[in-house]
């Protein structure tokens, strides 16, 4: 564990990377790769070294095991479903269920049978991913340090690349919608023609409306990971108090974490649905 | 906070739990709540259905009630007539039969009384006749005055 403040939170904001470190490169304690091959980083330098060839073990791990937990348990309840008085697993599933597909049948009017299992998976998954961060900052990377890991962040949605990589996602099939709903002239149109409808206007047009595709992929992610990240940095920094003065602060910010959790995963999915609804209108 | 490989690995897994979820968890959840909101309306129109039949079925036992109490009313009545008509008509039986009862004594009574009075005259005329020969001390030739005492006998 580190010594100083700056050196702890540091630590808690690196995950843990497992990449390519290529033949020559100098790594922390002074020896030199022989030949090119993939390790564990061990410090923040090495990690950013290995540049787009590495991946966060621990960001990944987490967010598959939240992920397997989703469907293995929803999967567990489809299979012994009774249209009968149901459980109470099943009573929780089916409230779930319900919630999305309520939410889906207001802002979603074309037919499609993707996007309720689209809007359950992606707000399931995301509440799981962020229930995580309810576990104290030190549990995880404690154990996970007495493994021999030096980095250990258990929260996937405080790293980019997942939040990034659920938004690419849905940024993939707004424009498989769109293409598929109006075709490539009518997408064209869409993009060349709004909001100016007029010919000398077209680059304008494609500027702000190109702008408009990107930015919702990237306010997706952003918000997501804004959310959870900053949240994350108070509870270290929480965690930086005095052992008895820790929990003035750390529950109320564990209960305010209670609501932003189901909102950050509420907020993206009805976010999701709103843009493929609007793939899926024509103009 | 370095963008790399996670990025792309993130979308696979994001994507093969869309399908999976897609495939095998959507589709049986809401086939079986759609079954069992079906359930349950069927249930609620069964028991109004069921509701408006008890109260035809009340309607019809009422009428049915009501029915039979004219039906035994009218026995009743019926009956009370037939006995009152019973009663009458024995009496009237009754009646008659004493009537006749008194008749036929009457008529024997009378019928005695002839006798009584025939056995009196006759007596009263052979006593007569008996007194008559003694006062006379000759035997009247009753032939001869058979017709004279008959007619005496009948006078009496």
């Amino acid at each position: 564990m580190a010594d100083t403040p700056v050196e702890y939170i540091k630590h808690h904001l690196q995950n843990l990377t497992y990449g390519k470190l290529e033949a020559g490169y100098e790594r922390f304690d002074g020896t030199v790769v022989s030949e090119t091959g993939w390790t564990f980083a061990r410090t923040a330098q090495e990690a950013s070294d290995m540049g787009f060839m590495a991946i966060h073990v621990d960001t990944l791990g987490w967010s598959i095991a939240m992920g397997v937990l989703f469907l293995g348990l929803f999967r567990f309840v489809a299979t012994r479903v009774t249209t009968g008085v149901p459980g109470a697993l099943q009573n929780l599933v089916e409230i779930t269920v319900e919630f999305i597909e309520n939410l889906v049948k207001d802002g979603f009017h074309a037919r499609n049978p993707l996007i309720a299992p689209l809007a359950l998976t992606i707000f399931v998954w995301i509440l799981l991913m962020n229930v995580l961060k309810l576990i104290p900052v030190d549990y995880i990377p404690t154990i996970a340090h007495a493994m021999g890991l030096e980095y250990f962040k258990i929260v996937p949605t405080t790293d980019p690349n997942a939040t990034f990589g659920m938004s690419i996602g849905v940024f993939l099939l707004i424009i498989f919608y769109s293409l598929k709903v109006k075709g490539v002239t009518g997408f064209a149109k869409e993009l060349g023609m709004q909001p100016f409808n007029h010919w000398a206007l077209i680059p304008v047009n494609l500027v702000l409306e190109i702008l408009v595709l990107i930015v919702k992929p990237i306010s997706l992610a952003l918000r997501l990971f804004g959310n959870m990240y900053a949240g994350e940095v108070v509870f270290i920094l929480i965690a930086l108090l005095p052992l008895w003065a820790q929990w003035t602060l750390n529950v109320p910010w564990a209960i305010f974490h209670i609501l932003v959790i189901p909102l950050q995963a509420f907020i993206f999915t009805m976010l999701t649905i709103v843009y493929l609804a609007s793939a899926h209108e024509e103009h | 906070m370095n963008i790399n490989l996670t990025l792309i690995g993130q979308s696979i897994a994001f994507a093969i739990f869309v399908w999976f979820c897609v495939k095998y968890v959507w589709p049986p959840i809401t086939a079986a709540m759609q079954a069992r909101q079906k359930k349950i309306a069927d249930g609620l129109s069964a028991a109004d259905r069921a509701s408006l039949d008890l109260e035809l079925a009340q309607e019809k036992a009422a009428q049915q009630m009501h029915q039979a109490k004219e039906d035994a009313a009218a026995l009743i009545d019926q009956a009370n007539k037939r006995a009152a008509q019973i009663v009458e008509s024995s009496k009237d039986d009754a009646r008659k039969e004493g009537e006749k009862l008194i008749e036929q004594a009457r008529a024997e009574i009378q019928q005695e009384r002839v006798q009584a009075r025939d056995a009196l005259r006759t007596e009263v005329a052979l006593l007569a006749i008996a007194g008559a020969e003694k006062i006379l001390e000759t035997s009247v030739d009753a032939k001869a005055h058979s017709e004279m005492l008959d007619k005496l006998a009948a006078q009496l």
